[in-house]
């Protein structure tokens, strides 16, 4: 047991500790800042592991033998240059590759000890507990309410129309977005501002009541205000929800991650507490990258 | 000769260009900054000055220059004209313009000789004066504008002036074009309707208006009884109803299948395919599906008992909705691939299947394009079939599915971006 937080998990999925063990030796990314870990380890369990994934795009490998834990309940962000493959592996997180036609995803990915790519994963299932939330605001030329009332459903989750209504008051109210709404739901989703279709994409991300949420630069195309109110909102949903989220934002990723990796060229670099990383990265790469050296 | 002239005046344009920039070049003396607009402008400036004036000549000479000649042969030869009837003296005019271009018809008389050589020597003294005129503008709007070059004048404002003047003489001549076609529509209407009852047109139920004409462009007595426009509207509208209901389908349901489920090798070849299709115009279709479905038809009809004839509504409705399936699958393929890959993305995301995403996401954002494509390739099937049909009736249709569809498009729209 190199690894000392994975050591004691207390209320672990079912044969959690077993594959934790036998892992050791596939997991060389160096792990860094690990000095007080057991809290994390208590209360916040790997939810999604990855071990070995390689991606092709065509013939171009856009991953290689990525190998990282994401932690339940707790923000992880992913920072690196462009092109290094964090949207390819977010994309991952949810199988959303798999509406690429040439794209190509190998290794293994578990969601609380299941493996995603397995042939008896349901992929509606699937995105349903692993949601996402893309880079542009992209809410559906449909009302706010019809925006969020389009994930429950689908899934059926609403048993009749009081249901309904309440998910999508409760979605949007998480989403801190319901006050500045709540008089013109019928209104479209598309009239809201920036920031506002975000958080409304945000909201409709929740309705399905995901366990994970993926977050791809949700905060690139807004202003600074509409970023801080997302980062504030991503903040108050980690008590719930385990959050993926890419920036290249270093404050960004300094102010709303408890983790963070580093990718470069297709290889994660480091992974490890976000304090740990800013403060002392052992890589010379990560070192360069956020003190603004290149990228 | 005309286009000689046209040729040389755009070589003029040329060399004036390059003249007046190598002035404003050299009066710039190595320093750019001092001119007020680039030599490119001052180019153009001199271009304009040199050569506009020509080109208005020329063209107002091709407009009005034939007829002016036809006045003055006319005017010659008005003793033998005035025991002419009308489209007689038009013929001769005509064929004697022919003759002294060479081209030739029947056995010309002596007098047709006569007058194509008037006309011959009236073209060769107009081609010199025209020349000389053009020369003559040529030259002085060049020396003009070298004279007026100065390193401070504004000629960048001139040319901007002068492409505004262009652009608005074109469309005051779309306009025109527009309101002439409305008007003689609406004159040809009125004449019509002098002849034939406006009630017995609108409520009439015998349309058959070959039988009205005895002889080809017979002044004869036209029977007014079979110009009833009923059958007509209610043909075409019965046979567009039928249209829309074997095309929408099929169409619709191949676009969506060429845009969202085939792969892209599929799609290379059969996007092509579809477009070169779609624009044949659709009566080559109708001409073969006329030849190959309306006797499958018949023959269907005779199995079930029913006598279905070829020129049944439900034969040409079937006919006009197949010959309009590429066009209509071709355009919706357009239009929902043009429905951003973010919200198909995002649909996705939140764990719909591809056809959730495709009823719910992407059809209602395409669906007011798909309307306006469904109405077009109706008008245009219905445009190319009822050729011979009342030109106002067409053109009454048309404004009306116009007027629908954008209603259609006003109520519909969901607006993404
Ligand atoms: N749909 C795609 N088709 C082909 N190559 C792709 C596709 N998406 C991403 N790539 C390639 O994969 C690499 C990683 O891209 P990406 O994951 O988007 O990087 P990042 O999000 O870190 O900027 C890049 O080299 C990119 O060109
Ligand atoms: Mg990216």
């Amino acid at each position: 047991m190199s690894n000392p937080d994975m050591a004691e998990p207390i209320t672990p999925p079912a044969g959690h500790v077993a594959e934790e063990a036998a892992d050791d030796s596939v997991a060389p990314v160096a792990t860094v800042g690990e000095t007080d870990p057991a809290p994390a380890a208590d209360s916040h369990p790997v939810k999604i592991r990855s071990r070995n994934v390689d991606v092709f795009y065509g013939d171009k490998q856009a991953l290689f033998d990525l190998g990282i834990d994401i932690r339940a309940r707790m923000v992880t962000a992913l920072i690196g240059p462009s092109g290094c493959g964090k949207s390819t592996y977010i994309r991952c997180l949810n199988r959303m590759n798999d509406t690429i036609e040439i794209a190509r995803v190998s290794g293994l990915i578990e969601l609380d000890g299941q493996d995603i790519y397995s042939p008896d994963i349901d992929v509606v299932e699937l995105r349903a507990r692993v949601g996402i939330v893309f880079q542009k605001p992209n809410p559906f030329p449909k009302s706010i309410f019809e925006n969020v009332a389009y994930g429950p459903r689908i899934h059926g989750l609403a048993a009749g129309k009081t249901d309904l209504e309440e998910i999508v008051v409760t979605s949007l109210t998480r989403a801190g977005l319901f006050e500045e709404v709540k008089d013109r739901l019928e209104d479209p989703g598309t009239g809201l501002s920036g920031g506002q279709q975000q958080r409304l994409c945000i909201a409709r991300a929740i309705a399905v009541s995901p366990e994970v949420i993926l977050m791809d630069e949700p905060c690139s195309a807004l202003d600074p205000i509409a970023t801080a109110r997302v980062e504030e909102l991503i903040d108050d949903l980690r008590k719930n929800y385990t959050i993926v989220i890419v920036t290249h934002s270093m404050q960004q990723a300094a102010r709303v991650s408890q983790r963070t990796a580093m990718f470069h060229l297709g290889y994660l670099v480091e992974e490890g507490q976000t304090d740990a990383i800013f403060t002392n990265p052992t890589d010379k790469r990560t070192r360069d990258y956020i003190t603004g050296r290149y990228g | 000769m005309a286009s000689t002239y046209l040729a040389l005046l755009i070589g003029f344009a040329l060399a004036a260009y390059f003249a007046g920039a190598r002035r404003a070049v050299a009066l710039s003396a190595g320093n750019p900054a001092s001119l007020h607009s680039r030599p490119a402008y001052h180019g153009f400036y001199a271009a304009i000055l040199a050569t506009a004036p020509g080109f208005a000549v020329l063209i107002g000479w091709w407009l009005f220059g034939g007829r002016v000649l036809d006045r003055i042969v006319g005017a010659r030869f008005q003793v033998l004209l005035s025991a002419m009837s009308g489209p007689q003296q038009q013929a001769f005019i005509r064929d004697a313009r022919n003759l002294a271009g060479g081209i030739v018809y029947g056995e010309p008389t002596p007098e047709k000789e006569a007058a194509a050589a008037l006309y011959r020597s009236l073209f060769a003294s107009t081609d010199i004066v025209l020349g000389l005129i053009l020369a003559a503008l040529a030259a002085l709007g060049l020396v003009l504008a070298l004279r007026t070059i100065t390193a401070r004048r504004r000629t960048r404002h001139f040319v901007e002036r002068f492409v505004r003047g262009v652009l608005i003489a074109c469309s005051v001549v779309a306009i025109l074009t527009t309101i002439g076609i409305v008007l003689s529509l609406i004159f040809e209407s009125l004449r019509f309707f002098q002849k034939v009852p406006f009630l017995d047109f609108l409520f009439g139920t015998h349309w058959s208006p070959q039988s009205a004409f005895v002889g080809a462009g017979g002044d004869g007595e036209i029977d007014a009884g079979v110009f009833g426009a009923v059958p007509l509207f209610a043909g075409t509208l019965l046979i567009t109803l039928i249209a829309m209901l074997v095309a929408t389908p099929i169409g619709l349901l191949a676009a969506i299948y060429l845009s969202d489920y085939a792969s892209s090798k599929f799609r290379a070849v059969a996007k092509p395919v579809l477009e070169i299709l779609a624009g044949v115009p659709t009566v080559v279709y109708g001409f073969f599906a006329a030849l190959s479905v309306a006797p499958v038809i018949r023959r269907l009809g005779d199995g079930m008992g029913l006598s279905v004839s070829s020129e049944s509504a439900l034969a040409a409705g079937l006919v006009m909705g197949i010959m309009i399936i590429p066009f209509v699958s071709s355009l919706s393929d357009d239009i929902i691939n043009s429905v951003p890959q973010a919200l198909r993305d995002g649909s996705a995301g939140l764990g719909a299947t591809k056809s959730e995403t495709i009823r719910k996401v992407v059809l209602p954002a395409a669906l007011p394009g798909i309307v306006s494509a469904m109405l077009l390739a109706v008008s245009r099937a219905v445009g190319e079939l009822a050729a011979f049909a009342l030109g106002l009736v067409l053109f009454c249709m048309t404004l009306a599915l116009n007027v629908i569809a954008l209603g259609v498009v006003a109520r519909y729209r969901e607006r993404y971006d």
